[in-house]
């Protein structure tokens, strides 16, 4: 069998196209590529939907963290804690058998013990709570002569966050954020390890990654490719974020900008 | 075994249901529940100091004059930091036993003539098994624990590496020019002047590795340990009364819930302790937080 037939049959069986058995024997070094491959679509799933709803709420959570009613202080500070305190691995663990018994009591939740939205709920909101923290970190290090400023213009409230705070809070978050979206992409292959079931053996690169090693007993040829596939991803990852961070930056001089430094904050 | 206090539990069936939970949380099952937290916390204080020689190792590595060397060093943090943690795990637990294995079978068995891989097997002589087919239970639980805790400290030591490795950069300049100038040669200006002063400039670094580490520990699951997240999912699991004298429906939400609990509150305390650990260490320090110290006494 050719390698682009090999390609035909699997590169979207992590989707449920193409063949529907997994290879069994004398796996080429072709059937690892693609499979590992076609599951990389749903690590990039999960990255892009969470990173992107998590960014918008954690903008949220920061302000309020940032607030000085406990009523919107209390509530953001113990979100934070929960999430940033406890392993991600529990949390999926623990979430999945939260949705399965909320499954048992009404068909409206059936689609929450599947992984596709299960999973995405629980990294979304872990991804929040980490970025939260570092929003809020950068809402607290904004120079006082900006807040100055924009009140001696006469800006306050909305208008105030809107053009003056956001934009440079983004400014100084910027490379750690990148750090933790960067590091998202690196969790999301807990998914299929925790509670989450992979139906059908649709399931993400390390999924296959590990059923070929489980199948071969030879580490040393999967978890080096599902390793090539992610510093690939890591790469493209620094270069789009490299371009928002340029633009966020444009007015500093060419020497003061920051570099976006690949520093990742490990597992979670 | 349990004592005359729990006397009551010998019919579980006409039990109050306060008795019924006393009961119930002190089988022997839930007593291997128990015992595994300390299996965390053993993984923890074995794990910790090995990853920390390891990065210890790392950084020396990465800095030394010797180039291939340093390339060795900084390869190990890179490609360790550039891949997903899991992938590590579940790489070197396997990759680690084999080698073994491969290594004794070499010195074992040196006229052994068959390929070791044959299509989908491993396959070493009898000897240099490890642990040996006939070693008890008890070995090849020891064994597979200690390959986790050599796996913990091999990818937590790329991180401590790391942050080593930029604390002995951060030490400043003129701290060595000034040893040399005394005459100290490179490795006593290592070991006098930069080792003791990094630790300061390390400290922020190492205490996230702390609760990163703390947080990693569940994936002692995925390596087969039996460790708080098996039994959670053990015991949680639905039960029905032809099995056992406490039959329940499935209750894995709330052992999980529980070990989330114990979790953020061992996150909490280690942050609370690390806080103070922190003002200690920069007594006297030419850092802001040194010099905050010495203006506020």
């Amino acid at each position: 069998m050719s390698c682009f037939q090999t390609f035909q049959d699997y590169a979207f069986r992590s989707l449920g196209y193409g063949e529907r058995l997994l290879p069994r024997s004398d796996f080429t070094l072709c059937e690892q590529f693609t499979l590992i491959g076609s599951g990389m679509i749903w690590n990039i799933y999960y990255g892009v939907l969470a990173v992107v709803t998590g960014f918008v709420f954690a903008n949220l959570l920061a302000v309020g963290k940032n607030a000085k009613s406990p009523l919107a202080r209390k509530p953001a500070e113990w979100f934070i804690f929960l999430f940033r305190g406890s392993p991600l691995f529990i949390q999926f663990f623990f979430a999945y058998s939260l949705f399965l018994s909320l499954k048992g009591m009404s068909s409206v939740f059936d689609p929450l013990s599947s992984a596709w939205l299960g999973a995405l709920i629980v990294l979304f909101l872990n991804t929040a709570a980490y970025s939260a923290e570092i929003f809020y970190g950068a809402l607290r290090s904004i120079p006082k002569g900006d807040i100055e400023a924009a009140d001696a213009y006469g800006l306050t409230g909305w208008s105030r966050y809107r053009k003056i705070m956001w934009p440079t809070t983004m400014r100084l978050a910027w490379p750690a954020y990148t750090n933790e979206a960067i590091f998202l992409f690196h969790a999301t292959t807990l998914v299929f390890v925790s509670g989450f079931p992979a139906w059908r053996q649709k399931g993400d690169a390390l999924y296959y990654a590990k059923y070929f090693a489980d199948k071969t007993f030879n580490p040393f040829v999967p978890y080096p490719i599902l390793a090539f596939y992610f510093i690939l991803l890591t790469l493209v990852l620094i270069s789009l974020f490299g371009l928002v961070n340029k633009r966020l930056n444009r007015h500093l001089p060419k020497a003061k900008r920051p570099k976006l430094r690949f520093r990742p904050n490990l597992i979670r | 075994m349990r004592s005359d206090i729990f006397s009551f539990c010998s019919d579980p069936a006409v039990l109050e249901t306060f008795q019924w939970m006393s009961c119930y949380l002190t089988t022997g099952k839930h007593m291997g529940f128990y015992l595994s937290f300390g299996t965390v916390l053993l993984l923890l204080a074995l794990a910790a100091p090995a990853a920390l020689l390891f990065g210890f190792g790392g950084a020396m590595a990465a800095r030394a004059r010797f180039v291939p060397l340093s390339w060795l060093g900084r390869g190990y943090i890179a490609v360790v930091r550039g891949v997903p943690d899991i992938a590590f795990f579940l790489f070197f637990v396997i990759a680690l036993d084999q080698g073994i294995e491969y290594l004794r079978h070499k010195v074992k068995c040196p006229d052994w003539d068959e390929p070791i891989r044959q299509g989908s097997d491993f396959i070493v002589c009898e000897a240099a098994k490890l642990p040996l087919g006939t070693s008890p239970q008890w070995i090849h639980e020891t064994y597979g624990f200690a390959l986790a805790v050599v796996t913990f400290a091999i990818v937590f030591g790329a991180f401590a590496a790391n942050v080593l490795f930029g604390a002995m950069q951060a030490v400043p300049r003129a701290q060595i020019e000034t040893a040399e100038a005394y005459g100290m040669t490179h490795r006593q200006a290592f070991w006098r002047i930069l080792v003791p002063q990094m630790w300061t400039y390390a400290l922020p670094g190492l205490s996230n590795l702390w609760m990163v580490l703390i947080k990693a520990t569940p994936l002692l699951f995925l390596l087969g340990v039996e460790d708080i997240v098996y039994w959670a999912k053990e015991l949680g699991g639905s039960k029905t009364a032809n099995f056992t004298a406490y039959p329940h429906p499935d209750w894995r939400t709330w052992y999980f819930l529980g070990l989330l609990i114990f979790y953020l509150a061992f996150t909490r305390v280690s942050e609370l302790v690390l806080d103070r650990i922190t003002i200690r260490l920069s007594h006297g320090q030419a850092t802001v937080a040194g010099e905050a110290q010495r203006k506020a006494s």
